[in-house]
């Protein structure tokens, strides 16, 4: 079934790298792309929420110069790349898909961003997410929705819908997002791509906008597990302006992709294809695992016991990390203070902070601030913090068994918008799945393994600390596998 | 166990302004949040230590090198209200 013709933004970063390192291609031609294909698809998804067409095709004409006098390549030169509206870029608008931050600039770019800039990545935008990445469908952007590309009345997931959808239908070749319970993971599955959560601490966090800083990582976005791995090449690596940036060694995440999975130990999340799963998001995942164990690898069921726990401990530790990082918008030094006059301080901070957020970040401050204040903190903060710690035992005992554990990266395919708006549990279980990698800090992948109703869906793949290359083997292995066609419908009426 | 939150009184302790119409909607919102949160409370955690990051780093150190700092009027850039060098914001104490 072929759904119109591919363009240049169509392919992968590492074919692309292929021919322009061959002379086939020009950076220029490859912006222009992903510029028209924004053009053509934007009016429809609302993926972006700032374009930088004018940046991005200057920043390739000088790549194609810099290239044609013997510069080196990099796999990010020339890349049409887009990011997370939630980390800062060096005069380009940031705004966390939140009224309060509307028209901030800031002076300082994050450093996956600087990362993968210095190494020849072309921005094409700024996309949509949940205010402060607070979310699971999109739909909590202060901006408007974002549209899944598979269907344009469902939601493409969150908080990095944008991300999402940009590089499921083509806008852009990969994307950066940030993921801090599933954040990078759920949409990718909901949109039919591959998205990377790495290990906590592998990928700095400055400049990527506090939200829970505990749990807080920058993922990728690509249409391919190889350019997973290349991205997160670009971007790994030790920082000392985040102190919780890991000094590691980083090794190629991607040296292990055509290793296969014969003798891999996997396990089967226990309870992971039960009640609450819908039955197309179990067969495709059940299929999935037929197809890993007819390539050799060995599975079982491994239990987590007490991942029961992990969402209600996510609903404690998250929001009261995030009541104090959002301290901080107060209306003073930066962000858009409440208009009128005020009596005192006091109340114009309680003004601009009431004016300036929306209902979900409203949510969860005032559930943070409960969660840690007086008589209440030990109860709530306290015991979601070692719970958490057994979830972390509960990894070490599972990888002591197996090399890497799978589930559905979410119980359901994308859900129409508006369904789960007004019933904010039903949003937050949607991360079911994907919440306790973060709590434990390891790495894991959301690779697409099939559909249900014409709709993809994602299996998770999750591995020991630093051992994203282990979970991108067993990604590539099925991504070879199964060779899904992933191009969206929506590119057919091209 | 129903749980009741002062919401008033939290919104106050997070600096929020809410409206009635706001605190009507988040009153049962957050009691069926935390009734599912408070579910952790069944967990059996003596001797458990917490664990406040994942993969703990302590005294992460640095070399202090100067850097060139951020230029005033791009710290103040952003400011909703500025005074020269300063930014400007209502009083904060009686009689100022």
């Amino acid at each position: 079934m072929s759904r119109g013709s591919p363009d240049l933004c169509d392919l992968s970063a590492s074919e692309l790298g292929a021919r322009l390192a061959a002379g086939e291609i020009t950076c220029a031609e490859l912006a222009e792309s992903s510029l028209r294909r924004i053009e053509a698809v934007e009016p429809r998804l609302g993926a972006f929420l700032t374009r930088t067409p004018e940046l991005a095709r200057e920043r390739a004409v000088e790549l194609d110069a810099y290239l044609a006098a013997g510069g080196p390549r990099t796999s990010a030169s020339g890349i049409p790349t887009a990011l997370k509206d939630v980390l800062t870029t060096r005069g380009v608008r940031t705004t966390c898909g939140s009224r309060i931050l509307a028209d901030y600039v800031p002076p300082y770019d994050a450093t996956a961003w600087a990362r993968l800039s210095g190494a020849g990545a072309v921005l094409v935008g700024k996309t949509n997410c949940d205010e402060f990445a607070m979310g699971s469908s999109n739909e909590h952007s202060a901006f408007g929705p974002v549209r899944n590309p598979w269907d344009l009345e469902r939601v493409p997931g969150g908080s990095s819908g944008g991300s999402a959808a940009a590089v499921a239908a083509g806008e852009a070749v990969w994307a950066l997002g940030t993921d801090t319970g599933g954040s990078v993971r759920q949409p990718a599955a909901l949109c039919g791509i591959v998205g990377l959560k790495p290990t906590y601490g592998r990928v700095s966090r400055y400049g990527l906008i506090a939200f829970a800083s505990s749990l807080d990582t920058v993922g990728c976005f690509t249409r391919s597990v190889r350019d997973a791995a290349l991205l997160l090449r670009a971007i790994a690596g030790h920082d000392a302006r985040d102190a919780t940036s890991l000094d590691a060694p980083v090794e190629h995440p991607g040296r292990d992709l055509e290793a296969g999975v014969a003798g891999m130990r996997i396990g089967l999340v226990a309870g992971a294809l039960e009640e609450g799963v819908e039955p197309g998001v179990r067969e495709a995942v059940r299929t999935a695992l037929d197809r890993l164990a007819a390539l050799g690898a060995e599975l079982e069921e491994v239990a987590l016991p007490h991942a029961e726990h992990a969402l209600s401990a996510y609903y404690l530790i998250a929001p009261s990390e995030a009541s104090s990082n959002l301290a901080r918008y107060d209306g003073v030094r930066y962000g858009v203070r409440a208009a009128g006059e005020h009596t005192d301080v006091a109340e114009m901070m309680a003004r601009t902070r009431g004016r300036g957020f929306g209902p979900e970040v409203k949510r969860r401050v005032i559930l943070g601030t409960y969660a840690l204040s007086a008589g209440y903190y030990e109860a709530y903060y306290g015991q979601a913090q070692r719970v958490r710690t057994l979830i972390i035992r509960d990894y070490e005992a599972a990888f002591e068994r197996v090399d890497v554990l799978v589930s559905p990266t979410s119980p359901t395919t994308a859900f129409r918008l508006g369904e789960r708006l007004d019933d904010p549990l039903a949003m937050y279980l949607s991360d079911i799945f994907t919440i306790p990698a973060n709590l434990a800090g390891v790495p894991a992948v959301s690779v697409p393994c099939g559909f249900a109703d014409g709709l993809p869906v994602g299996l998770q793949i999750t591995g020991p600390p630093l051992a994203e290359a282990r979970i991108l083997r067993a990604a590539s292995a099925l991504e070879a596998d199964l060779g899904l066609d992933l191009r969206p419908p929506l590119l057919a009426s091209l | 166990m129903p749980v009741e939150i002062d919401l008033r009184y939290v919104a106050r302790l997070a600096r929020l302004e809410l409206g009635e119409d706001e605190i009507a909607t988040l009153a049962p919102q957050l009691a069926q949040i935390l009734e599912h949160a408070g579910r952790i409370a069944a967990v059996a955690t003596e001797h458990v230590p917490p664990t406040a990051s994942p993969l703990p780093r302590v005294n992460v150190w640095r070399d202090d090198e100067p850097e060139p700092p951020l230029p005033v009027d791009e710290a103040l850039r952003n400011a909703p209200d500025r005074e020269g060098d300063r930014f400007r914001v209502p009083r904060i104490v009686e009689g100022g």
